[in-house]
């Protein structure tokens, strides 16, 4: 294809952009659109099958329902996953909104298990409290969301582009007022004007290289390669928690969940190679994931999901689960190994690393409004920092993101878009066109992650992080010189440059971090103690704001304080002494909490 | 530079001869956007060895003309 000239565009004029049609961010669009917004939603993919969902999801993991656990109990139980570091605000938010959203889905017609009292099938995972919640039809989430998205009065508020992929936030005066993109088929330049932008663009799922060496068997939907990570940095966000990397314990070369949520209500359960357990608590956090590396890497290796000693009938049961929702090949791969859940147990490993605050907390700094530092700018879901969000949480945040979007936007301006941005934009969607037989993008991507996987893979180091860094700069020029003929190339180029800001992020928040903290997602083998005298803080990371540091301007890092807490968290004692404060009241919480 | 094109297997396989002319819904699907229509046969194809194989094409093929098997790399 040919370089399109800028004058040359397709240009969107809206309310509120969003910025991927994933879990949060059809969320976002239907409440901006209840609330009167003119919705503009981007999907680099297909709404219908996009995001973390693609395929469904097997169950909700944090889900608090009235009798069956308290906001308290959630938010102390992610407080101590977190080793404390978390504004419980933006947590308590997923918690007391939670049930809300999930009978707001019901209402849009996802199912959810229920007993035979029709009270919601609640499961314990976590350490203390029961949150999670088993969606046996959640092959039918997106399919749901969609049929929502696509009703009468929904339809003429939302006006959904498919196959679009912005790469830049434009900004007048440290406001977010639009985007640049370009369209992934045609190659057409896009830019939007938008009253207010929403980034739910998902996980950095393409960091680290998955062991098989394949580029897209990541646990992720590889189609996260942290485009919002990228686009929030380079707008002025904050982001934090970037050295608390996801690292998942999956079916090994599958790279798919095993899936203990799934499995231990039924029984099952992670053992060693002796056939002994080695975690106590199968919730997914730092500590239990430095316990599965402890266990791999001793005589007692591998590890299992063990569902052997289990009678026909349940096994029926999980696998008409695991087989059908969220990752249906599943049974493909071990149907292709010649396996049988009957006969043998399942052996596993950990993931590649990855960005993701879904799981763990790395992501773009926000408040319990969904708010970046940027005016005008929200994150949701997977990329946004509320610990351990899951796909509630991701619903949860769309929702409020959707509503203080929508109301930023009412009294927003549309200045003139800046012209040097969108020129940088251009430069940086088309570059690989003005040298075609440059080195095309699976080979440069490849050694990108394969350094990813050589210099960030916990146990950290500061020699190792250094390396990555000095290998991370060499790769800049690298990528500026990739090549590309089609628009689906350049495409994955553009991905590979957000692959690369979130290297360098996570190689810079990991070196700041003097200390060790949440188990294996920072574990820094030469600071290998946690030092909360110095560290009880969230790490921030930001575009430096030196004079003329402009858009190749350093990174730099600096520190918040932990908010007070608003939940006392039992058996943990804040460090720094700062008394807790009363959890906040209003109409929303009284109506659900009484 | 030099150019070299090298064969691989690819995870994603439409059976022609059931696959329907016109049709596009795995190519409208796929969230990586790796299947397209072959300009001279009409069918879809796997134009990129880029998969999650994650399923909705095969899901949503109405004849049952698309297979996902797991990556060479991984199976």
């Amino acid at each position: 294809m040919q370089i399109p000239p800028q004058s040359q565009r397709r240009e969107f004029t809206c309310d509120v952009l969003i910025v991927g049609g994933g879990t949060a961010g059809t969320m976002a669009a239907l409440t901006a659109a209840a609330n009167g917004a003119d919705v503009l939603l981007l999907e680099k993919a297909h709404v219908r099958h996009s995001g973390a969902l693609a395929m469904g999801m097997d169950g909700v993991n944090n889900a608090v329902v009235p009798g069956k656990a308290t906001p308290e109990d959630y938010v102390a139980d992610i407080t101590l996953a977190n080793d404390g570091i978390v504004n419980q605000r933006t947590i308590y938010e997923t918690a007391t909104r939670g049930f809300g959203m999930v009978q707001r889905l019901e209402g849009y017609g996802v199912k959810f298990e229920k007993d035979e009292h029709n009270e919601y099938a609640v499961r314990k995972v976590h350490r203390s409290g029961s949150y999670v919640l088993p969606m046996p039809e959640g092959r039918d989430v997106k399919k749901v969301l969609y049929r929502t998205l696509r009703a009468r009065h929904v339809r003429s508020r939302v006006t959904i582009e498919n196959r679009i992929m912005p790469v830049r936030v434009l900004t007048v005066d440290g406001r977010a007022v639009g985007a640049v993109g370009f369209d992934t088929r045609s190659g057409e330049f896009v830019t939007i004007s938008a009253g207010a932008v929403i980034l739910a663009a998902g996980a950095c799922g393409r960091l680290g290289l998955p062991a098989s060496g394949y580029l897209y068997g990541t646990y992720e939907n590889p189609t996260n390669a942290g485009d919002g990570y990228a686009m929030a940095y380079h707008a002025g966000a904050e982001l934090s928690g970037i050295e608390c990397f996801q690292i998942n314990p999956l079916i090994k070369d599958y790279n798919g969940p095993a899936c203990a949520y799934v499995a231990n209500p039924f029984g099952g359960y992670t053992v060693n190679a002796d056939g002994n357990r080695f975690v106590d608590c199968d919730y997914w956090s730092g500590q239990m994931m430095a316990e599965v590396k402890r266990e791999l890497d001793s005589a007692r290796g591998p590890i299992y999901l063990k569902l052997s000693h289990l009678p026909d009938a349940t096994i029926n049961q999980i696998e008409g689960i695991l087989h059908t929702t969220e990752r249906p090949t599943r049974g493909t791969f071990h149907e292709g190994r010649g396996h049988d859940y009957r006969t043998r147990d399942i052996e596993m490993h950990v993931s590649e690393i990855g960005l993701c605050s879904g799981h763990s907390a790395s992501g773009v700094w926000v408040d319990e409004h969904a708010a970046t530092t940027v005016p005008g700018l929200y994150a949701a879901g997977d990329m946004a920092c509320v610990p351990h969000n899951y796909m509630i949480g991701a619903f949860v945040y769309g929702d409020i993101a959707g509503e203080h979007a929508s109301g930023f936007a009412a009294s927003a301006g549309r200045p003139a878009l800046p012209a040097d941005q969108i020129q940088a934009a251009h430069e940086l969607i088309y570059r690989p066109l003005s040298h075609p037989d440059g080195p095309p993008q699976p080979q440069v991507e490849y050694k990108l992650r394969r350094f990813v996987n050589d210099y960030l893979q916990p146990p950290k180091t500061e020699r190792y992080l250094t390396l990555g860094l000095e290998a991370f700069g060499r790769m800049s020029r690298e990528i500026a010189g990739m090549g590309a003929r089609t628009p689906h190339e350049l495409m994955r180029c553009a991905e590979v440059t957000f692959i690369r800001d979130c290297a360098e992020m996570a190689a810079r928040a990991s070196l700041a971090r003097t200390e060790s903290r949440w188990g294996l997602y920072h574990q820094r083998a030469d600071w290998p103690e946690q030092d909360d005298a110095n560290w009880f803080r969230h790490l921030n990371l930001r575009r430096s704001r030196a004079a003329g540091a402009g858009e190749t301007g350093e990174m730099e890092t600096l520190t918040r304080p932990v908010a007070p807490y608003i939940v006392p968290v039992p058996g943990f004692t804040r460090p720094d002494g700062v008394p807790d404060v009363p959890a906040p009241t209003g109409a929303d919480l009284t109506a659900v909490w009484g | 530079m030099a150019q070299a094109s090298n064969r691989v297997d690819v995870p994603v396989t439409i059976d022609e001869s059931k696959c329907i002319d016109g049709c596009t819904l795995c190519v409208d699907m796929c969230p990586l956007d790796s299947l397209a229509i072959h300009p001279e046969t009409g069918k879809a194809y796997m134009h990129v060895d880029e998969c999650w194989y994650c399923g909705p094409c095969a899901a949503r093929c109405p004849v049952d003309a698309v297979t996902v098997d797991i990556p060479f790399l991984l199976r």
